[in-house]
């Protein structure tokens, strides 16, 4: 750069929303909150594209592929500022399996400004209704209170362990999910969140999210937390739970509720945010 | 008593075989040099694993018959050797060992070499070479192997260096920078020896490199010959990257990263070549792109083509054709017929006859929807192309199989496929810039199974309509699947098959076992704690037969439990 300013800084001087906050906002007429990183539109789709084509072949679409790296949770081992990733995405980490790449600043200033964004703006699927964030207090006492998802849910070590841990939901699930979650379960379950039912010879009926299996053996928490791991050859019979255990909000929650909802839950984001 | 050097080969294999059952219980007695010959008739030396593929016709076939059908319930751990430290998250380990005469040599990931007494696993000495930090592999910083002729071991790295390194001490004797590592090439694959020569191709389809096969002497690292897999301006070949401004056959593509085979009575080297670049995207390389996702067969002594049979051509969806090439003498509809067995990443597995590349038979191994069948000469009725808006493909991107290696039994006649059953993958088509050192794919397609990695746990919480692993058994004179042995997860194991019927393989689900290989039944399984991403192969030392898989981070050895 002849002026010898960052193009991450350069960048900064546009002061655009966040494309896809942006998007949602406009398309639901809901105010949402502001998470004003400074990148241009152009910068986090460009730097999507460098990402998809250059990053994911490792790191997997949802930046989770490299075990212990989650990119889309914004936190990143070796470095925090811009000028550190830029660094990293460009010269690679010595004697890991992170290579060098020949990114001009410009570029690996995008695929900052992506990796920054990548949480929210990443949908895998197409939900029917965009709605915004609502009010993260009222979306609380709703998780709480009437919504009653510490039946099931547990947060940051209240709440009982058998569905999925919502400690960090804001942080690794784009917004479109976590409505399309409450509206309809069954839409995008993930893998790591599907249940289980075996049927012992004896006639005993298990349930429980599946942690794992193989051909032979199959591991579950069940409903009293027991970590249960079972030999197929003892089973009568197993399978996948076809629907999730979680009932749809559509006609529970008012929209404005729903919204209060995910307005809590986009704040979680871990033990160590 | 020592019985090495210098003595015609037949002699020296004689010599070790005496010394070897003169000396029970000894693992490092004798200790003749590998001479081509002997590598030639490995399956004269059943003790000894002295190539890639255990011979030189690819079959990972041993004749050992110690452990049988009837006593394989009796296996059990003898060692485990260990790669020092945690594995980076794509270090796989992948190598095939190399056993002679009681040793053990094998290379941890990503370019650690170690000779260990193949009977106890203790270490003789390890080799480090120091890589360049240029270095970038798209799917794994991996080896799968060492060639050895004389004594002299010889390695590719990473970082694109061809090494060659004593067998006795570890000590380097030559090392070639071969390849430019900061513009994509590097080397994974374990090298072949032919006569004098060391046969190489790179690895780097996801760089826009252009692939080659070379030949190096080994005694002097010196290159041969090399054959571009990528034709350029005056080639054979060439006419077939159609794009206006004539460049795109530069970023081609067509890596070789898995080893070939070789016919001595025809003095072909066969050689599987890789996806064209870039992978995703076959807009900028308009045509045929030969010879990508191919089979080449070339003079051993000058590196021509003698003949090639493109799998896939204008591939978009990844589907290198870099397995190795099975190389099998059979009566072929009633006559006695030279043919080359072929499981494709793309789903179909396939009989050439390896004289003249003639097409005899190609027949899909799982749910393939790209292409209807062949034409008369062999070429694929392709039916879909990768898309804007995203296009549903069988089998998926990381393929129906891919290079971990079959295996095939001249007793039962059959082929062993580690496949990836009904599993598929949406391709996008994306704009693609080609910059050096930088990846040049197109968009990455959307698949259920991912590539393996090591780290922690090989968790599976898919469902079964996402796909499954299985080993099948293929009888190449009829066509007709023989047996399936289904994993619900997939496998990335390559398959041995013995003498005495045996089919071993592992898979992602962290067990290795023994099939009977008449009937696909599983006869034993043990559980090796990680992901299965390597070839296995047996070897014998003082008369007890040994077993050999690498999973996850360490290389596991088995024998019959003794009385």
């Amino acid at each position: 750069m002849s002026d010898g300013r960052h193009p991450v800084m350069l960048a900064r001087t546009w002061v655009f929303r966040l494309a896809a906050i942006a998007a949602i906002g406009a398309m639901a007429g809901v105010a949402v909150g502001a998470q004003d990183h400074g990148y241009t539109p152009a910068d986090i789709e460009n730097g999507g594209r460098l990402f998809q084509s250059n990053c994911a072949g490792c790191h997997g679409q949802d930046g989770a592929g490299v075990a212990g790296v989650e990119l889309a949770r914004g936190q990143f081992r070796r470095g925090s500022s811009d000028t550190e990733l830029i660094k990293i995405i460009q010269g690679g980490i010595p004697n890991t399996t992170m290579p060098p790449h020949n990114f001009t600043d410009a570029q690996a200033a995008n695929v900052v400004a992506y990796l920054r964004n990548m949480a929210t703006i990443r949908s895998g699927s197409s939900p029917t209704v965009l709605r915004g964030v609502g009010d993260a207090a009222r979306g609380k006492a709703l998780f709480e209170g009437k919504g009653q998802c510490m039946t099931c849910h547990r947060v940051n070590g209240r709440g009982p362990r058998l569905a999925p841990d919502l400690s960090e939901v804001g942080a690794t699930r784009p917004l479109p999910e976590l409505h399309q979650a409450l509206l309809d379960p069954n839409a995008t379950m993930r893998a790591g969140n599907r249940y289980f039912t075996v049927v012992t010879r004896d006639g005993q009926t298990i349930s429980g999210r599946l942690m794992n299996q193989d051909s032979f053996s199959v591991q579950l928490i069940d409903s009293k937390e027991r970590l249960i791991s079972l030999s197929k050859s003892t089973l009568r019979e197993y399978g996948f739970v076809k629907t999730s255990p979680m009932p749809s909000f559509k006609d529970k929650l008012s929209l404005e509720e729903m919204d209060d909802l995910v307005g809590y839950l986009v704040t979680l984001k871990g033990f160590n945010p | 008593m020592m019985c090495r050097l210098r003595i015609r080969p037949r002699l020296s294999v004689a010599c070790a075989l005496m010394l070897a059952a003169a000396v029970p219980g000894s693992a490092v007695f004798a200790q003749a040099q590998v001479t081509f010959d002997r590598i030639l008739r490995a399956d004269q030396e059943p003790q000894n694993w002295l190539t890639y593929s255990g011979n030189l016709s690819g079959h990972r076939y041993s004749p050992l018959t110690q452990i049988t059908p009837a006593n394989v319930m009796n296996l059990e751990l003898q060692w485990v050797f260990q790669t020092r430290g945690p594995a980076e998250a794509n270090e796989k380990f992948e190598a095939t060992p190399l056993v002679v005469d009681g040793v053990m040599y094998t290379v941890l990931a990503p370019n650690h070499v170690v000779a260990l007494d193949a009977a106890t696993g203790r270490m003789f000495w390890m080799y480090s070479p120091r890589l360049s930090q240029l270095a970038r592999v798209c799917c794994g910083r991996v080896n799968r192997g060492l060639a050895i002729l004389g004594d002299t071991l010889f390695m590719g790295t990473i970082d694109g260096h061809l090494i060659a390194i004593d067998a006795k001490t570890g000590k380097p004797i030559w090392d070639k920078a071969v390849v430019n590592p900061a513009a994509g090439y590097s080397f994974t694959l374990a090298p072949l020896v032919v006569k004098d020569k060391i046969i190489v191709g790179p690895s780097g389809g996801e760089y826009g490199i252009r692939g080659f096969i070379a030949a190096f002497d080994a005694a002097t690292g010196n290159e041969v010959w090399r054959f571009n897999t990528i034709p350029g301006p005056g080639e054979p070949g060439h006419e077939t990257w159609e794009d206006a401004e004539k460049t795109a056959w530069k970023t081609g593509g067509g890596p070789a990263w898995v080893t070939g085979s070789y016919d001595p009575d025809l003095n072909l080297t066969y050689w599987g070549t890789g996806n064209p670049g870039p992978d995703w995207n076959g807009d900028p390389r308009p045509g045929d792109n030969l010879y990508t996702d191919s089979v080449v067969a070339l003079d051993a002594d000058t590196g021509r083509l003698k003949w090639h049979y493109q799998f896939t051509p204008h591939d978009e969806f990844d589907y290198d054709s870099t397995q190795v090439p099975v190389l099998v003498d059979t009566t072929w509809q009633g006559s006695p017929r030279k043919l080359m067995l072929w499981a494709n990443r793309n789903g179909f597995w396939y009989v050439l006859d390896r004289t003249t590349g003639q097409f005899l038979q190609g027949k899909p191994f799982t749910a393939v929807n790209w292409a209807e069948g062949f034409d008369e000469k062999g070429r694929p009725k392709r039916v879909l192309n990768s898309t804007v808006e995203g296009t549903l493909v069988y089998p998926n991107n990381q393929g129906a199989t891919n290079w971990y290696p079959p295996s095939f039994s001249p007793r039962t006649g059959l082929f062993y496929i580690p496949s990836w059953m009904d599993t598929f993958s949406t391709y996008f088509k994306a704009p693609v810039e080609y910059k050096e050192g930088n990846q040049y794919v197109g968009r990455f397609p959307t698949m259920a199974f991912p590539a393996l990695r090591t780290g922690p746990g090989a968790i599976n919480q898919r469902l079964p309509e996402d796909g499954y692993g299985a080993i099948q058994a293929f009888d190449p004179k009829t066509g007709e699947r023989k047996w399936e042995f289904k994993m619900i997860d997939v496998t990335d194991s390559g398959v041995l098959s013995t003498a005495s019927d045996l089919v071993f393989a592992g898979g992602r689900e962290g067990y290795f076992f023994a099939l009977d290989a008449r009937t696909g039944e599983q006869l034993w399984r043990g559980s090796v704690g990680g992901q299965v991403s390597a070839g296995p192969m047996s070897y014998s030392v003082g008369g007890r037969q040994y077993v050999a898989i690498a999973a996850g981070s360490a290389l596991f050895v088995y024998a019959l439990r003794q009385q």
